[in-house]
């Protein structure tokens, strides 16, 4: 498909501009989603068929006010304008594309964009709401004045298409030959952009008439929604609703992926010759990639709160509310998004630190985002809650369970607030980054960029369970069944493998903190994915994957001391070779994920210690 | 800060970084030198970041709205846009009041 393409262009943009839907718009349904080589910059791709038949490639830039990058995702944006990346041709047309209700940050950027020598076609998006506003832009004498051509278009309603990719196609070869593209670019100084705004300001008076009905939709919902005070109280109830729907409406999904994978592991089972063969598919593959898909309802509406909460416009209002509560921790307000995210799992979580630009803030950020509690903890802490704690009432009307759960999910918020404070005042003091960005007007997320938005994230989850998670589960599986018990052999099967061995080895180390040997070699395939501890308590104790039955087990095996003590392990401890494996990857080396691997494991370690020994001390041993 | 304050041109002009919500003004400077050294960028940095996001002489500005603690961050509307940033960065805007 790549060979018949006759030209790329690139889209550029604000933040906010309707870019992404102006690419879904033209690519439809042909566009590939993948990283830059060596960055984790989504890089989105599509080819788009020009109105003479012809085909050119279009790439989605991250948005951005300047070529100035400040963040990853802006330095691809100007590296691929100035066709500074390998392997990537430099665009033959850039579109710059803006938000025709508000032209003049976007004209200067245009002008910027000029500046590189490159053919720029301006696309007046949102057109429509700019009308409806009654804002009168004289195409013709903005075109005139910017020295570019100037296409109108309405990409949700893919409305000025065709014109818009006529005008691009007609750019197609020019800019070259003038001494070489980029030869002029240089960063602007700070009298380059005063200038820059100066033009584009007269440009704006002599071809804008400013709207007539401008919008007051945002104004007036900005006055409840930024309230000092009700807007925070809204914001809780936006979090409250989410945390809802993510663990009641994925419920019975999740119910049904599980029964799913029940159902093909005894099919494989019956069909499979007896031997390791089958407990190598049924134990290792089938229920190794069950465990992590089951997650998928989850992480589904959790994203789909998320692209709501960013399309409409709310999430950089979040931002605004939580921005000097967080940053009493030293947090800054864009790593709202992604420490709520994290409360899925943090792998997405951690990719989405993406947005903030200042190193030391987004590594903050990451390193504190698996205290989180993530949804691969919950069937961890709701095993031991049901094996340990009394179902008693407190006051007739609060339930014991519910409330050491709750202090569980206050527990991981709390700490990552504690040790994001540490970092920032103790290890990395000075100032912080400065807190600047726009806050969009209001608007109705598209039905159909949300689905396709959507789908993507599943796919990326999906795709990731098979190629990091699978391995591993495989390998946990290998360790916790190799070597197999001698004949006559009494016991768990697992306290003779590998891992039972480790188990056992370990298991000085763990006894002050009240571990037994069981649940030492419950942590270790629980190393691969944190909810796999279940399944490997299951598989010590000998009884089937029956949840009730291992809860009455614990309760007979554990004393309480020890139970608190797994859970305040679980609440720290870096459980999770994904988390750690994608930190490698956003950090661009193995220190960082070393450094989180190293405190989380001194916090686990520590946190048990106290738990442990302060329950004994209580009388709870 | 009183030393800065006498290299404004009168009494009335003032610092959007200390503007209340409802106040209105146009830029007269953006001066990021001012800046206490409190942030993590040098000045020049700043300036151009202020520029860039429309903070630049002649914008009209207006203070929206402001957050809970310690009236931290501020929403402002630049011209067209809204914005929002602290009052710490805030203080390198320089306005002269203008009538509602």
């Amino acid at each position: 498909m790549t060979e018949s393409a006759i030209a790329t262009f690139a889209l550029v943009g604000n933040p906010n501009c309707g870019k992404t839907a102006l690419f879904n718009a033209l690519t439809g349904g042909r566009q590939k989603v993948a990283n830059y080589a060596g960055v984790t910059v989504e890089r989105k791709e599509g080819q788009v068929l020009l109105p003479d038949g012809r085909r050119i490639r279009l790439v989605d830039l991250p948005g951005t006010y300047s070529l100035r990058a400040r963040s990853p995702d802006e330095a691809i944006t100007r590296d691929a304008v100035l066709g500074r990346l390998k392997d990537e041709p430099a665009p033959d047309v850039i579109l710059c594309v803006a938000d025709a209700t508000n032209l003049g940050l976007v004209l200067r950027l245009a002008l910027e964009l000029k500046a590189t020598g490159r053919p720029v076609v301006l696309v007046l998006n949102m057109i429509d709401i700019a009308e409806r506003q009654g804002v009168v832009i004289d195409i013709q004498a903005l075109s005139e004045g910017l020295g570019a051509p100037v296409a109108a278009t309405v990409a949700t309603r893919k409305r000025g298409l065709q014109p818009l990719l006529e005008i691009a196609a007609a750019q197609i070869g020019r800019g070259a030959g003038e001494g070489g593209p980029n030869a002029s670019w240089r960063e602007p100084s700070t009298a380059d952009v005063r200038a820059a705004h100066r033009r584009a300001r007269d440009l704006m008076r002599a071809t804008v008439r400013p709207p007539s009905r401008p919008d007051t939709f945002t104004g007036r919902l900005d006055d409840v929604l930024l309230h000092p005070l009700g807007g925070v109280l809204v914001l809780l109830g936006v979090l409250f609703l989410m945390f809802q729907a993510v663990f009641t409406w994925a419920a019975p999904a999740q119910d049904l992926i599980e029964a799913g994978f029940l159902a093909l592991g005894s099919a494989s089972a019956a069909v499979l010759p007896a031997g390791w063969m089958t407990g190598l598919v049924v134990d290792g593959l089938i229920a190794g990639v069950g465990s992590v898909l089951i997650f998928l309802p989850q992480i589904l509406i959790l994203f789909l709160f998320i692209l709501l909460l960013e399309d409409s416009g709310y999430m950089s209002r979040a931002a605004f509310l939580m921005d000097r509560i967080m940053g009493g921790a030293g947090l800054h307000g864009r790593a709202f998004i992604p420490l709520l995210s994290s409360f899925a799992c943090a792998v997405p979580g951690i990719m989405s630190t993406r947005v903030i630009d200042s190193r030391r803030d987004r590594l903050t950020t990451i390193l504190t985002a698996p205290l989180m509690t993530c949804s691969a903890r919950i069937p961890v802490y709701t095993l031991i809650i049901a094996a340990l704690i009394p179902d008693v009432r407190i006051g007739g009307f609060l339930s014991l369970q519910g409330l050491v759960m709750f202090g569980l999910y206050a527990a991981g918020i709390l700490s990552a607030l504690a040790v994001a404070f540490v970092i920032r005042r103790v290890f990395w003091r000075g100032g912080g980054e400065p807190f600047m960005m726009q806050l969009p007007d209001y608007k109705l997320p598209e039905p159909g960029n949300l689905a396709r938005e959507l789908g993507q994230k599943a796919w990326a989850f999906i795709s990731r369970a098979g190629r990091v998670i699978l391995p591993l589960m495989v390998l946990v599986w290998v360790l916790s069944t190799w070597p197999a018990p001698p004949q006559g052999a009494e016991g768990p099967p697992i306290s003779y493998s590998a891992a039972g061995q480790l188990g056992r080895w370990l298991e000085p180390v763990f006894a002050p903190i009240g571990f037994s040997w069981e649940m030492v070699v419950a942590l270790i395939p629980g190393m691969a994915a944190r909810e796999v501890a279940v399944a490997a308590l299951g598989a010590i104790y000998a009884v089937g994957g029956e949840e009730g039955a291992l809860a009455e087990i614990l309760a007979r095996q554990w004393s309480l001391a020890s139970g608190l003590a797994f859970l305040a392990w679980y609440v720290f401890a870096p459980q999770c070779v994904a988390t750690l494996a994608v930190v490698r990857r956003e950090t661009g080396g193995w220190l960082w994920p070393l450094v989180m691997f190293a405190y989380m494991l001194g916090l686990a370690y520590g946190g048990a210690f106290l738990v442990f020994q302060g329950a004994r001390l209580l009388g709870g041993g | 800060m009183s030393n800065h304050a006498s290299k404004m041109d009168d009494g009335t002009s003032f610092r959007l970084g200390e503007a209340r919500p409802g106040d209105r003004g146009v830029i007269l400077r953006v001066l990021a030198p001012t800046l206490q050294a409190a942030s993590a960028l040098d000045p020049h940095e700043l300036e151009l970041r202020l520029l860039e996001f429309g903070f630049v002489e002649g914008a009209h500005v207006e203070v929206l709205h402001e957050g809970l603690l310690g009236g931290d961050p501020i929403a402002v509307k630049v011209d067209d846009m809204r914005v929002a940033l602290r009052r710490e960065e805030a203080m390198n805007v320089i306005l002269t009041p203008e009538a509602s």
